[in-house]
C-alpha cells in the first residue's frame, strides 16, 4: 500500500507552535498519502493534538508551512481546512447532541428549496450516507439519543458526507468495544480503497499495528521519526514513543529496597474497580517508590485517582493504616495521610493567580479549616523554608504561582502537599514537560523523601525514570495490573517488553 | 480489547421509543401545555367561569406584548445569551415613537423607526457579547439602564397616543358574535410573530445554527457555521421585537410612561424557560414559549378572580420557575453522564 | 511609582479622586462641610450616609463574585426585610420601644439569612448556575415582600428606627457607622480568617481547589448567605431612611449598582481574587456619581443612562486590557495570533 515514489497530499514542514511557557511543537515534518492510513504516536505532551490542531486549522502554526498537493496553504479556522478537503472527527466528539441526526450531518450544507430547509430531502441523503457506514438508525433521531459510539460513527458520516481528501481520526476507538471497532475499520479501509488519506490517532498499539501502514512518531514536541508499520517492531515503536536508546545502564537510586514482605502497607488497595481500571491490586509500603509503568490509557493515572478520592472507586477494599476507607473526596484522603498530585499541573494543580505562598499554605490551611488560620509569620516561615528546601525559583514568596516555569510549578505543588506532612505521596507524571535540571532535583527530592519514610507512588511515561527512583515497579495495560516486580530485577529492555506486549499475549 | 463497554441499542420497541428519540426535546412543551390544562381545569372546577370566550380572548389581548417579547428572548436563550433589555427597549421605543406622533409625524413612520430603535439596541448588546467578550448579562444589562434613562430623557411623564391606526391595532375587535370570540390586530400581531418565529428557527439555516450554538458553540465553530453573524442577528431579533411589543404596548395602554416594562424581562424570561427553553441553550421552542406566555396570564387571570393580591403572580411564577430550573438541572445532569 | 501604577487600586482610586474633583471645580460647596448642632452637613457627609445601603449589598456581592457566582436577588431580600422588619414594628403597640426595633430588625436580617441559604443551596447543592438560582428570588422576593405590606406600603413612626439611617454619632451620620462596621467585620472575616484566601482559590480554579482539600460546596454556600444578611440590613437602613416599607421600590436596581461597584473595585466577573478597599471605592464612586448626575438638573430617572455609559466603559476597558494581553503574547510570538481555546 506504501507509494514513496508519489507526492503527499499533505505536507508540514518545520511545523512550531510555542504555548506561553513551552514550545509545544519544534520544527516537526508530517506527510500523508493518499490511500493510506498513517498513525501518529506519542505520550502525552508530545505535541500529537497540536499537530493535529495545525493541521486542520484550530490552531496556527508559529513557524512552518502547510502544503496540499505541493501547494502551500494557510488555514486559518477549521472551516478553511474543511473547504480544502480536510475533515477531522475530535476525541471529545464535536457534535451536537441537542439536534437530530441528519442534521448533525448536514448542518451549514442543509439541503434547502427557496431559502428553506427541505427536511425531507436531508433525512433522504443522511440515511444514504449512514448506509454506507453500515449504521441503521432513525435520521430524525436527536443525537443525544444514541451510544457514543453511533455518534461517532455520525460523526465520521458527517466527515465523510463531503468531498474528503483528508481524515483525520483523532482517538475514534477509546469508546467503541471490539464489534465497534471492527465496523469501523470496515469504513476505513473502505475509504482507503477511494483514495483517501486517513490519519488515525490512538494508543491502542493493537489497533495501531491492524489498520496502519505508516507512523510519525513524536516525542515532547520533537519529531523521532516517520516509519513503515511493517517494518517496525512493536518494542522499538515504543521505545521511540518512550524514548531512551537501548542498553544504556540505569544508575539506581535505590539500590536498597526494604522488603516489603516485613512492613505492612500504610496503604493498601485491592480488588480496585473504577472508569478505566479493573481490579487492581496496590500496596503503598513506608520507606518504598512504587512506581508505575504504562502507556498511555493503560490506566495508571486513573489508579492514582481512583486511591486518592479524586474520582473514587466503584468496588475494591482501600485500607489506610490497616483501616478500611473510602476516600469519596480528595480533602478525606489527605485528612488520612494520603495526598496526590495531578498531572496537569496548570488545570488541576496551581491556583494561577494566588501567590506562591498562598499556594503552598493552601491544603494545610484547607485541612486546618477556616477558622484556624494559619498565623502570617508562620505562614512567610513555611513558604519560605519549603521555597528554599525544594530550591524554587524565582523565590520571591508573593510572586503569583502562574508566572513560573512547570519545573518550578511542579515544585510548588510537592511543597504544597509536603507541607501536610503526608504519610504516603501518589504523584502522576511529576517531570513531564519540566527541564532537566527540574527533573532531576525532583527524582532525588523523590528518593529522599521515601529514605526518610515516605510511602511514594511515582508515575511516570519514561521507564528509565521509573527504574531509576522505585524500588517496586507495578506494569499496567489496558486498565489492568499485569505485573509487579522489584526494581533491581528489572532493566529497561525487560520493562519495555512487558509495557509493549500485544494485549491478546496477556 | 480493553475500552469501555458502551451500552448498546436496543432494539426498538414500537412507536413511543421512536416518538421519544425524535422528540425528547419537546417533553418540557408537553409538560407546559399540561400545566396550563392543570390550571385551567382547577380554575373552571373552583370558578365555574373561567372558560369562556371573553376570558381567553382577553388573554391573547392582555398579553400581545409579552407574546412579541417572547419570541425574541426564545432566540436569544437558544443560542445561550440572555437580553435583560427587552422591557426598558419596549418602554423606551414607546415613549420615542409616542413623542413622534404627538409632534405629529404619521404612525407609518413612526412604527419602523421604533423598530430599528429596537434593532439598534439589539445591535449593541450583540457587539458586546461578540466583539469584547462582555456576559451577556452584563451587556443587556448597560442597554436595560440606557433604555431607561433615555424613555425618561423623551419626557418623566406619560405621553397620549392619539393616532388612529395606533389606537385602532388595540381597539378593532373582530368578533364571531357579542360576547364571544374576538381578536384584535394586535392579537394577530402576536400570533404572526409567534408562527413567523416558529418557522424561521425550524426552516431556515439562521434558525437552525440558533440551535447549533446552543447545543455547543465551540462545535459550532468547527463546523464552520456563522456563529458571529448568527449571535447578532439573535439579539437584533429581541431587540425588534422589543420594538414591536414596543408598538403594541402603546396601543394597549393608549399612552406611553416610562416607567412600563418594569420587571417585564423577568416576566419574559419566566415564561420562556416554563414553555421548556433550557437557560443552557440549544433546546426550546417559541411554540413552547407562547404556552409560557398563556400560563403565565392565566395565573394573572385567577389571581385577580381570587380577588388576590397581585403579588401572587409573581411568587406563583416564581415558584413554577425554580421548578422547571430545578427539573432541568436533573435533566442535564442526567444527560452529562451518558 | 511603576509599583503604584501597577496596583489593582490605582485606576479605582484614580477614577473617584477625578470625579471629586471634577464636582468640586463645578461646585466648590461639594466639599465644604458645614458644622451644625454639632452634626456635619455636606455633599460629602450626604454620600457617605446614603452610600450605607449600597455598600453592605455590594460587600456581599463581592464575596459572591469572588466564587465565580451572581447574587441577583439582592434587592428583593432587601425588599423583604424591610417589609418583616417595619411590619413587625407597625404591628406592635410600642413601636418607640428599643426592644420592638431590635427584634423587628433581628427578625428581619433572620428572613434575609435563610433568603440567603436558600440562594446557596441552589447553587452549591442543587448546581443552579448562580443567575438563574437567584433569578427566582429575584422574581418572587418582591412579591413576599408585597404579601407582608399587604400590598401597601408601610409606614411607621419610630425614633429608634428612624435613627438607623437619620441619626448622628459624634458628628457624622449612623449610616456611615453602619457602614464602617460592615466594612471592618467582612474585612476581618475574609482576612483574618483563612475565608478570603480559600474563598479566592475556589473562584480561580474550583477542580485544582477540591485536589487540595477546600470544601468549595460550604464556601459557595456561606457566600449566599453573608450576602442575604448584609442585603437584609441594608434593607432595614433603606426602610429607615424613609420609613416606609415600599416593596416596588426598595433596592430597585441596587443588585446592579452593587455589581458595577465591585467590578468599579477591580475584582473580576469570572471570580478570584477581591479586595475590600476596592470595592469600598467602587461604592463610594457611584454615589459620588449619583450626586453629580443629580447635581447636573438631571431628573434621578434618567440616571440609569449614565450609568449604563460608565458600564459599558469599564467593560470595554477590562476587554481592552484582555486585548493588551493578547496583543503583547502575539508581540511576542508573531504578529497575527488569533484567540483560540487551547
Amino acid at each position: 500500500m506504501t507509494m514513496v515514489d508519489q507526492a503527499p497530499v499533505v505536507e508540514v514542514v518545520g511545523a512550531t507552535v510555542r504555548f506561553p511557557a513551552e514550545l509545544a511543537l519544534d520544527r516537526v515534518d508530517f506527510r500523508m498519502f493518499a490511500g493510506e492510513v498513517h498513525s501518529l504516536m506519542g505520550e502525552n505532551g508530545a505535541g500529537k493534538s497540536t499537530l493535529i490542531k495545525a493541521l486542520t486549522g484550530a490552531l496556527p502554526l508559529d513557524a512552518g508551512v502547510i502544503r496540499l498537493h505541493g501547494e502551500q496553504v494557510r488555514f486559518s479556522t477549521p472551516h478553511d481546512a474543511l473547504a480544502a478537503g480536510i475533515s477531522t472527527v475530535y476525541q471529545e466528539i464535536d457534535l451536537l447532541p441537542n439536534l437530530t441526526v441528519a442534521e448533525n450531518i448536514w448542518l451549514g450544507r442543509e439541503p434547502r428549496h427557496l431559502g428553506v430547509i427541505d427536511w425531507r430531502r436531508m433525512r433522504t441523503a443522511a440515511r444514504g450516507v449512514l448506509v454506507d457506514l453500515g449504521l441503521d438508525i432513525d435520521p430524525a433521531s436527536l443525537l443525544g439519543t444514541h451510544s457514543l459510539a453511533v455518534q461517532q460513527l455520525v460523526a465520521i458520516a458527517r466527515a465523510i458526507s463531503t468531498e474528503v481528501k483528508v481524515l483525520v481520526l483523532d482517538e475514534p476507538t477509546s469508546s467503541l468495544d471490539l464489534d465497534e471497532v471492527a465496523e469501523l475499520f470496515r469504513v476505513i479501509r473502505e475509504l482507503k480503497q477511494r483514495g483517501v488519506a486517513i490519519l488515525f490517532v490512538s494508543h491502542f498499539l493493537d489497533q495501531v499495528y491492524e489498520i496502519c501502514d505508516r507512523v510519525t512518531v513524536l516525542r515532547g514536541g520533537r519529531l523521532v521519526g516517520e516509519y513503515l508499520t511493517r517494518e517496525l517492531l512493536r518494542i522499538d515503536l515504543v521505545q521511540k514513543m518512550l524514548g531512551r536508546s537501548s542498553g544504556e545502564l540505569v544508575t539506581r537510586q535505590r539500590s536498597d529496597p526494604p522488603t516489603a514482605e516485613l512492613t505492612a502497607p500504610y496503604l493498601s488497595a485491592r480488588g480496585i474497580e473504577a472508569p478505566g481500571i479493573d481490579g487492581v491490586d496496590v500496596d503503598l509500603v513506608e520507606g518504598e517508590v512504587l512506581g508505575v509503568a504504562g502507556l498511555l490509557g493503560s490506566g495508571r493515572s486513573e489508579l492514582a485517582r481512583a486511591i486518592t478520592g479524586v474520582d473514587g472507586i466503584t468496588s475494591g477494599v482501600i485500607r489506610i493504616a490497616g483501616t478500611p476507607r473510602h476516600p469519596r473526596q480528595p480533602r478525606q484522603a489527605i485528612s488520612l495521610g494520603v495526598v496526590y498530585s495531578s498531572e496537569n499541573r496548570r488545570t488541576d494543580g496551581i491556583i494561577s493567580e494566588l501567590s506562591i505562598r498562598e499556594n503552598i499554605t493552601l491544603a494545610l490551611q484547607a485541612q486546618r479549616g477556616i477558622l484556624h488560620r494559619i498565623p502570617a509569620s508562620r505562614e512567610r516561615e513555611l513558604a519560605a523554608s519549603w521555597i528554599d528546601a525544594l530550591d524554587i525559583r524565582p523565590s520571591d514568596p508573593e510572586r503569583a504561582a502562574g508566572t513560573l516555569s512547570g519545573g518550578n510549578q511542579q515544585k510548588l505543588l510537592l511543597a504544597r502537599l509536603l507541607a501536610l506532612a503526608p504519610r504516603a505521596l501518589v504523584l502522576d507524571e511529576p517531570t513531564r514537560g519540566i527541564d532537566v535540571g527540574a527533573k532531576v532535583e525532583i527524582q532525588n527530592l523523590v528518593t529522599e523523601l521515601a529514605d526518610n519514610g515516605l510511602s511514594v507512588m511515582f508515575i511516570s511515561a519514561e521507564l528509565e525514570e521509573v527504574l531509576r527512583v522505585s524500588n517496586r515497579v507495578l506494569v499496567m495495560r489496558g486498565g489492568e495490573l499485569v505485573g509487579s516486580h522489584a526494581a533491581d530485577s528489572l532493566t529497561v529492555d525487560s520493562l519495555l517488553a512487558m509495557v509493549a506486549r500485544p494485549d491478546d499475549e496477556g | 480489547m480493553t475500552s469501555v463497554p458502551v451500552t448498546t441499542e436496543k432494539a426498538p420497541t414500537g412507536v413511543v421509543r421512536r416518538f421519544l428519540s425524535r422528540r425528547a426535546s419537546w417533553v418540557p412543551v408537553f409538560a407546559a401545555v399540561v400545566l396550563l390544562v392543570v390550571i385551567f381545569a382547577a380554575a373552571q372546577a373552583y370558578f365555574g367561569n373561567i372558560l369562556t370566550p371573553r376570558v381567553i380572548s382577553a388573554l391573547l389581548l392582555d398579553n400581545a406584548y409579552l407574546f412579541i417579547l417572547a419570541v425574541g428572548m426564545t432566540f436569544v436563550i437558544l443560542t445561550g445569551g440572555i437580553d435583560l433589555s427587552v422591557g426598558a427597549v419596549m418602554a423606551f421605543t414607546g415613549m420615542f415613537g409616542a413623542s413622534l406622533m404627538r409632534d405629529g409625524m404619521p404612525s407609518a413612520a413612526v412604527v419602523p423607526i421604533m423598530l430599528l430603535l429596537g434593532a439598534a439596541f439589539g445591535l449593541a448588546i450583540g457587539v458586546l457579547v461578540q466583539y469584547f467578550d462582555v456576559q451577556p448579562f452584563i451587556a443587556s444589562l448597560a442597554a436595560m439602564f440606557a433604555a431607561r434613562g433615555l424613555a425618561f430623557m423623551v419626557s418623566l411623564d406619560s405621553i397620549k397616543v392619539e393616532d388612529g391606526a395606533i389606537l385602532w391595532l388595540q381597539s378593532t375587535r373582530l368578533q364571531a358574535g357579542v360576547g364571544s370570540w374576538y381578536i384584535t390586530p394586535t392579537g394577530i400581531i402576536a400570533l404572526l410573530v409567534v408562527l413567523v418565529g416558529a418557522l424561521v428557527l425550524a426552516f431556515t439555516r439562521f434558525g437552525r445554527t440558533i440551535y447549533a450554538i446552543g447545543g455547543s458553540e465551540q462545535s459550532a465553530r468547527l463546523m464552520g457555521l456563522p456563529v458571529v453573524r448568527t449571535k447578532l442577528l439573535a439579539y437584533v431579533v429581541s431587540g425588534v421585537c422589543a420594538g414591536l411589543a414596543g408598538v403594541v404596548f402603546t396601543a394597549y395602554t393608549g399612552a406611553s410612561y416610562p416607567l412600563n416594562g418594569i420587571g417585564t424581562e423577568l416576566d419574559t424570561i419566566a415564561a420562556v424557560v416554563i414553555g421548556g427553553t433550557l437557560l443552557t441553550g440549544g433546546s426550546g421552542y417559541v411554540v413552547g414559549s407562547m404556552i409560557g406566555v398563556f400560563v403565565y396570564g392565566t395565573i394573572k387571570t385567577v389571581i385577580s378572580f381570587l380577588g388576590a393580591d397581585q403579588s401572587w403572580t409573581r411568587i406563583s411564577i416564581g415558584a413554577l420557575l425554580l421548578m422547571f430550573v430545578v427539573v432541568q438541572r436533573v435533566i442535564v445532569a442526567r444527560s452529562n453522564r451518558r | 511609582m511603576k509599583k503604584i501604577l501597577r496596583h489593582r487600586m490605582f485606576w479605582p482610586v484614580i477614577a473617584l479622586l477625578a470625579l471629586i474633583v471634577l464636582n468640586t471645580i463645578a461646585r466648590p460647596s461639594f466639599i465644604s462641610i458645614t458644622v451644625q448642632n454639632g452634626q456635619l452637613y455636606g455633599a460629602l457627609i450626604d454620600i457617605l450616609r446614603n452610600s450605607a445601603p449600597l455598600m453592605l449589598v455590594s460587600l456581599g456581592m463581592m464575596i459572591v463574585i469572588a466564587t465565580r457566582g451572581i447574587d441577583l436577588s439582592v434587592g428583593a431580600i432587601m425588599a423583604v426585610s424591610g417589609a418583616v422588619a417595619l411590619t413587625i414594628i407597625a404591628d406592635s403597640p410600642s413601636p418607640d420601644d428599643l426592644g420592638t426595633v431590635l427584634v423587628a430588625i433581628l427578625v428581619g436580617v433572620l428572613v434575609s439569612l435563610l433568603l440567603g441559604i436558600w440562594n446557596g443551596f441552589l447553587v452549591a447543592v442543587v448546581g443552579v448556575q448562580p443567575i438563574i438560582a437567584t433569578l427566582v428570588l429575584m422574581l418572587a422576593g418582591r412579591g413576599v415582600a408585597l404579601l407582608i405590606t399587604g400590598g401597601f406600603i408601610t409606614t411607621i413612626n419610630s425614633a429608634p428606627y428612624k435613627f438607623m439611617a437619620q441619626g448622628y454619632v459624634i458628628g457624622l451620620p449612623f449610616a456611615f457607622f453602619v457602614s464602617i462596621a460592615a466594612i471592618v467585620i467582612v474585612a476581618l472575616i475574609e482576612r483574618r480568617t483563612a475565608l478570603g484566601v480559600l474563598t479566592e482559590a475556589v473562584g480561580i480554579n474550583p477542580e485544582a481547589s477540591r485536589l487540595a482539600g477546600v470544601r468549595a460546596r460550604g464556601i459557595i454556600w456561606g457566600a449566599y448567605a453573608a450576602s442575604g444578611v448584609l442585603a437584609g440590613f441594608a434593607g432595614i437602613l433603606y426602610t429607615s431612611n424613609i420609613m416606609a416599607a415600599d416593596a416596588n421600590a426598595a433596592g430597585l436596581y441596587i443588585e446592579l449598582y452593587a455589581i458595577l461597584a465591585v467590578v468599579l473595585g477591580g475584582t473580576s466577573l469570572a471570580g478570584g481574587k477581591f479586595t475590600v478597599a476596592g470595592t469600598v471605592v467602587g461604592v463610594f464612586t457611584i454615589e459620588t456619581l449619583r450626586s453629580t448626575i443629580l447635581f447636573l438638573g438631571v431628573p434621578s430617572a434618567v440616571a440609569p443612562l449614565f450609568l449604563a455609559i460608565v458600564v459599558v466603559i469599564v467593560v470595554l476597558v477590562q476587554s481592552q486590557r484582555l486585548r493588551g494581553a493578547v496583543a503583547k503574547l502575539a508581540q511576542a510570538l508573531r504578529p497575527k495570533k488569533p484567540e483560540v481555546a487551547r
